[in-house]
This record gives structure tokens, sequence and C-alpha cells, in this order.
């Protein structure tokens, strides 16, 4: 797999780490049903057999995360974004 | 028809004529007791223990293409029951008896084979660990040694116990542990199963759920609907979508797990080793290929293939624990996806909608379940209840904090 960061170019990615769903967003820590929102978070996913948002870390390059679109039926790759780019709730990834 | 050594002398003198095939070519029937989703070997185990234990014997399996061409058929056919967590050791242990007289049970050769597994250890804490697994699995009534640097050398010389950086200091030997003929099994259940009168449906994947209310009573299928008193799903690895077509979203990614075998040598390994320093494992089959595999590749992945980084890491594991396999060339390698669960320890349950039972979350130890998982998710369907061994694997454990982290890892990438 090759990975599109935005700032580096078209890299192996070898060159990265990976943290999985990008997106689940951290619940309110206030909010009245915190667990139940924190049992999802942390512990439930989509798993989705193709198109699959996910974050990427360039540990080996630019030391951005990026939030990439990857196919899991077939490893494609069809773009990748600096994740400070993205609209995260949170503002940063999990 | 029985398979015995007149069996194999009758046909030998007729030309081979007599052999039927070891089950039916099934149609689905409209309606079963139970339905077990996935022809896998826990599907299929499942069905017989059903059949023969519980005695129902309206049963059938479903599968979307041939049985026994997912993870069956990938794996690295490791049997063991070194465990440390009560949660985990009884069951493994069940499953382990259940091998040790699987090939009479099935009246099928599945090539069990007790070679023993050696896990080595490379430094002081680790022997500490080791011990302490391997005092556990003692409580728990199983066999196990603790063995020095010396009694590992008088087992496999050829290791590098002198590396520089991870030297071997000795191992943990499960000497009842060992490996089995993986596809053997399947069919073995398979062929099982059909003579108590199963119905093994193959090319027959399910599209959804029918239901009532709240309740599933059936499937739909690509050959029809099938309705069921009970379904059980046995689709580890795609666990995630046929529960979502129930409406669940269930704690599991879906990881790809590579696995390799080198070309044929003369016998050379002849138990299995694992590598304590690195994730790194290695038998030699009956064939003489050398079968090893190492870690997940990290990322979600349904494309049962993996990619070269990972292929490097796991041969530099082999390198640093057995230099002369240097030169060995590669002869296949392949991937698997694996119900990689959030703790690593599998699930047997019933789930929130009625009718539904799940078998799932095998992460990449789920061929070594097989007999134990096919009897405990028999008992689960049958008398509603979770089996005694299989009491912790719930599915709901996420929720109340009962974790069961053997490894404490599970689909985190970063964790592994």
């Amino acid at each position: 797999m090759r990975i599109p960061c935005p700032y580096c170019g078209e890299r192996d990615a070898h060159e990265f780490a990976t943290l999985g769903d990008a997106t689940l967003t951290r619940p309110d820590p206030a909010a009245a049903d915190a667990d139940a929102q924190f049992h999802d978070y942390v512990y439930l996913r989509d798993n989705p057999a193709g198109a699959h948002e996910e974050w990427w870390y360039h540990a080996n390059g630019c030391r951005q995360w990026l939030r990439v679109a990857r196919d899991t039926r077939t490893h494609a790759i069809s773009g990748a974004v600096a994740a400070r780019a993205t609209e995260q709730a949170s503002g940063e990834p999990a | 028809m029985r398979y015995s050594v007149f069996s194999l002398l009758a046909n030998a003198l007729n030309g081979q004529k007599g052999w039927v095939p070891a089950w039916r070519e099934a149609a689905p029937k409209p309606a079963y007791d139970v339905i077990i989703v996935g022809g896998g070997g826990h599907g299929l185990a499942t069905a017989y223990y059903l059949a023969k234990v519980h005695g129902i014997r309206n049963v059938a399996v479903l599968e979307k293409g041939v049985i026994g061409s997912g993870n069956a058929g990938r794996n690295t056919t490791i049997i063991r029951s070194n465990y440390l967590l009560p949660g985990n050791e009884p069951f493994y242990e069940w499953s382990m008896k259940l091998w040790e007289g699987l090939e009479q049970e099935l009246n099928y050769n599945a090539m069990v084979s007790q070679r023993g597994i050696l896990n080595l250890f490379h430094s002081d804490a680790q022997r500490d660990a080791y011990a302490r697994r391997g005092n556990a699995m003692r409580l728990a009534g199983v066999d196990s040694a603790l063995l020095d640097k010396a009694q590992v050398r008088a087992m496999y010389p050829f290791l590098d116990f002198d590396n520089a950086r991870f030297p071997i200091q000795g191992g943990l030997l499960q000497a009842r542990a060992g490996t089995a003929r993986h596809d053997a099994v399947v069919w073995g259940y398979a062929r099982a199963a059909d003579r108590l009168g199963v119905d093994i449906v193959q090319n027959c994947e399910v599209t959804g759920f029918i239901r009532e209310g709240d309740a599933i009573v059936g499937v739909e299928t690509t050959r029809g609907p099938v309705r069921a008193g009970k379904v059980g799903v046995a689709v580890a690895g795609s666990s995630s979508r046929v529960a979502a077509m129930a409406g669940l979203r269930l704690p599991i990614e879906s990881h790809v797990l590579q696995a390799f075998v080198s070309e044929g040598l003369k016998p050379l390994v002849d138990g299995v080793i694992t590598f304590g320093a690195g994730h790194f494992y290695i038998s030699q089959s009956d064939k003489g290929g050398l079968v090893f595999g190492g870690d997940i590749d990290g990322y979600n992945s349904y494309a049962q293939r993996g990619n070269l980084p990972v292929i490097e890491d796991v041969c530099e594991g082999g390198m640093a624990l057995m230099p002369r396999i240097g030169r060995l060339r590669l002869l296949r390698h392949w991937g698997g996806i694996m119900d990689m669960s959030m703790d690593g320890s599998p699930i047997i349950d019933r789930t929130p909608v009625p009718g539904l039972y799940l078998n799932a979350g095998w992460c990449y130890g789920g061929f070594k379940a097989t007999p134990a998982s096919g009897w405990c998710f028999a008992h689960l369907l049958a008398k509603g209840a979770p089996h005694e061994t299989a009491g912790a694997f719930r599915l709901d454990r996420f929720r109340t904090g009962h974790l069961i982290d053997e490894k404490g890892v599970g689909a985190q990438p970063n964790l592994h």
C-alpha cells in the first residue's frame, strides 16, 4: 500500500502507523449516559467491508496524522487529508 | 460407510469403486429447528454436537462458498491449551481433550499429532511470566514443564541460543499440544454431522434475517428463505457483516493475518516452537514444508491478502530464532480474515436479538478451539445457557468490565 501524504507525496505504508476507524467521535464525559456512550466509542465498530475512513500517522516522515480513505476489500486508497484539516469535533485524532 | 482397515482392503480389491461421497449435497428445506450460518470448522462442529450430544438433528449448516474455504483452510493448524486466565484455560483444555479423542469420535483421520509446543523465553522477567503460566495450567489440571536452556538445547540444538539481543534462556513446554490436519477436521465434522441427518448446504449465502416482531425466525439466502427456531452465527472474519444485517454492532474489527509455508524439507522441526522476543512460530507439516506465521498486518481488511512489511517482519523473527532457515525459499503465503475482538478473547453468547446466537471474535486462535467451540455453542443453542467452560465468553463483558485480557491486546494496532 502507498499512502498519498498531503505533505510528503505518495509514500510506502511501511512509513506509517495506523490507528483504525476515524469516524468515531469521543463522547462528552459530562453527558448523563456517558458510560454507555464511552462503551460504544471504545469497543464497538462498524467494521465495514468496503469504504473505510481511518487514522494513519506518518511516523517516519512528516509526523502528521492523516485521515485516509481506504477500501478494506481491496486495500485501494482513494485519498488522504491532514487530520487537522478535518472537522472532528474533538479537534484531534482519538 | 464406516472407514476401517476392512473398508480399505475391500476397496483395494474392487478397484476403489466402493467409496461414496463423505456427505450429501443438500438443498435447503423450508424450515429447520436450528440453522448454523457458516460452514467452517466451528459451524460444522456445532452442528455435529447438536445432533450427537443434544439429539437436535433437524439442523442446517449454510455456507456461502464451499465448506472449509475460509479460515478453517487458512490457519497454521496448531492445537494447544497453554492459557493463563481462568476464563480461558478450562475451555481450551476441554478442546484439547476433544482433540485427543476426535478421530475415534468422528471415524475420520484428522492427523492429530501431539508433538508438543515450546514457548521460548529470553529474559528473567519472561521466565517468571512463563513459570506463572505453567503453574496456572497445572492448577487447571493441564500438563506443563518449564525447561532450562540445556533442556531446550537437547530438543532443538539448531536454535540461536547465543543471539546477541535475545539469547534463549529456556522454554515452557506443553507436550500434549501439537498440530492437526485442518481440512480433515472440516471434512470429518461434515461427514459425521451429515451421517446424523444434518443438512450441509454449500453455495448458499445468507443475505438477511427474517424477523417476526423483535425475534429472528429464519434467514434470507441466495437459495431462498429458510425458517428456523434458532439461528447460530459462526462466521469469524465476517461476523460484523452478518451482525449488521440484524442491526447489531460488535466489539470486533476484521484484520488480515498472513501465514507462510516453505519448500519441502526432510524432517527438521518435530514440534511447534514459538519465539518469545517477537511474534513468530513455526512447525513442520507432514509433507515437509515449514509452516510459520506472526502478527496481523494491523489495519482493517477483508481482502484475504496482506502486505510485504509484515512478511519481512515475520521472516526477521524466524532468522533471529533459527538462522539456518535463511536460504529456504517460500513456497506460498496467504492471508485470512481475523475477527479481532477488543480484548483478544472470543464470544460465545446470546445476542440482544431473540433467536440469534453468536460465535465470534476468535482473533488468530480459532483453529485449536474448533471442537470445544462447537461443543459449547451447541450447548448454548440447545439449553439456552452457556456451557460451564465458556461462561466467560460473554458479548456484554465489555459493558460490564469482565474483559478476558489474556494477552492484553485485541484489534488495537498500536498494542501489537
